[in-house]
């Protein structure tokens, strides 16, 4: 028998409210993020490394800003500085609350990546950016705990070689929670609408 | 007679061929990534070809870095990572762009330190010998494209 109009829109609605309420259940109060919700899947912010000022630097000294962390290395010519001057526009976009924020850019070349070079470099970006470098096993330590992964490629000769590398940005709450993942590839629209928000939770009292 | 007929006629064609792949470009938006220490720099340009073939580019050079190579990157997979790329196909009637994230003139060890707004001259060669020189503007490292 086929079911009237108004039952199979009755049953839709209670379906609509079902899910409604699942999904509300599942997510508790979580804004309406855009990127890639990572929250609870990752490991909160953790590393002991040098900052391009040459000082030592832990997770926990970003305490307190919403972090995005990077992975890449100076000499890449074409992908890094794409993703950094995008990251400078979404900063830009922000306006005052990117204050509140930091890009940390991780090197996957410690042969060749000094403080100084990064120094030079994040800042040719964005004021609000750092570099960091460490040895190489303390640098991979760190691309393991967030499943990150880099490989040196073959020597061109004359010394020069690319390091492919994981593309991905770590966006990390105020309390060093990992909470959403961007692409190079996301609409910066949506890194913006999910910063404002990451931005307006504040720190857990 | 029929002879110097074809001759004239393989020398027309040549000459026309010869012509051809230089002359159905246009560049547009050329510009270059200035990153601080030296360090390898982009190039990127937007190519159209005009023509009713396609058209090969070969190699880029410029008398300003002391390599220029093309490369193409790609994030596929999550993975960011560049290739050399020994020719790009210029398809008849559609712009071809070197843009970040795609193909790119890949510069090395700048002859000089390059300020924003200088100009460099890249010469791209084409697949019959023809040349096609392009001047690129050189930006910030935080540029996002040739006027942003």
């Amino acid at each position: 028998m086929k079911s009237s109009f108004p039952v199979r829109l009755l049953a839709l609605l209670v379906l609509l409210v079902g899910v409604a309420a699942l999904a509300g259940c599942q997510r508790g109060a979580q804004p309406p993020w855009r990127l890639t919700d990572v929250s609870g899947h990752l490991p909160d912010l953790d590393f002991k490394l040098t900052d391009d000022n040459g000082k030592t630097v832990t997770g926990a000294d970003y305490r307190g800003k919403v972090v995005l962390l990077y992975f890449g290395y100076t000499h890449c010519p074409d992908v890094c500085p794409l993703t950094l001057a995008q990251l400078h526009v979404v900063m830009q976009r922000l306006g005052a609350p990117a204050d509140d924020a930091r890009i940390l850019f991780v090197s996957v070349d410690p042969a060749r990546d000094t403080p100084p070079i990064m120094h030079a470099y994040v800042n040719a970006f964005d004021k609000r950016a750092i570099g960091l470098v460490g040895s190489p096993r303390d640098t991979e330590a760190l691309a393991k705990r967030f499943r990150s992964a880099f490989t040196r490629e073959p020597d061109k000769g004359d010394g020069a070689y690319d390091v492919s590398h994981s593309s991905a940005i770590y966006i990390f709450d105020r309390d060093g929670k990992a909470r959403l993942l961007a692409t190079p590839s996301a609409a910066q629209d949506d890194i913006v609408h999910d910063l404002h928000l990451l931005l307006d939770l504040g720190v857990k009292a | 007679m029929t002879k110097t007929f074809i001759a004239l006629l393989l020398l027309c064609a040549t000459g026309t061929a010869f012509a051809n792949d230089a002359a159905s470009l246009r560049a547009s938006g050329a510009w270059i990534r200035v990153m601080p220490a030296n360090l390898p720099a982009g190039g990127y340009v937007t190519l159209e070809n005009t023509g009713d073939t396609p058209v090969t580019l070969t190699t880029a050079s410029t008398t300003a870095f002391g390599h220029a190579m093309i490369h193409r990157s790609s994030t596929d997979g999550g993975m960011g990572r560049m290739e050399m790329v020994h020719s790009v196909t210029l398809p008849p009637h559609a712009s071809t762009a070197f843009a970040p994230g795609g193909y790119h003139v890949m510069l090395t060890d700048a002859v000089k330190p390059l300020a924003v707004g200088d100009k460099v001259p890249v010469t791209f060669t084409l697949g019959d010998g023809s040349t096609l020189p392009v001047d690129f503007i050189a930006r910030p490292a935080n540029a996002t494209g040739p006027t942003d």
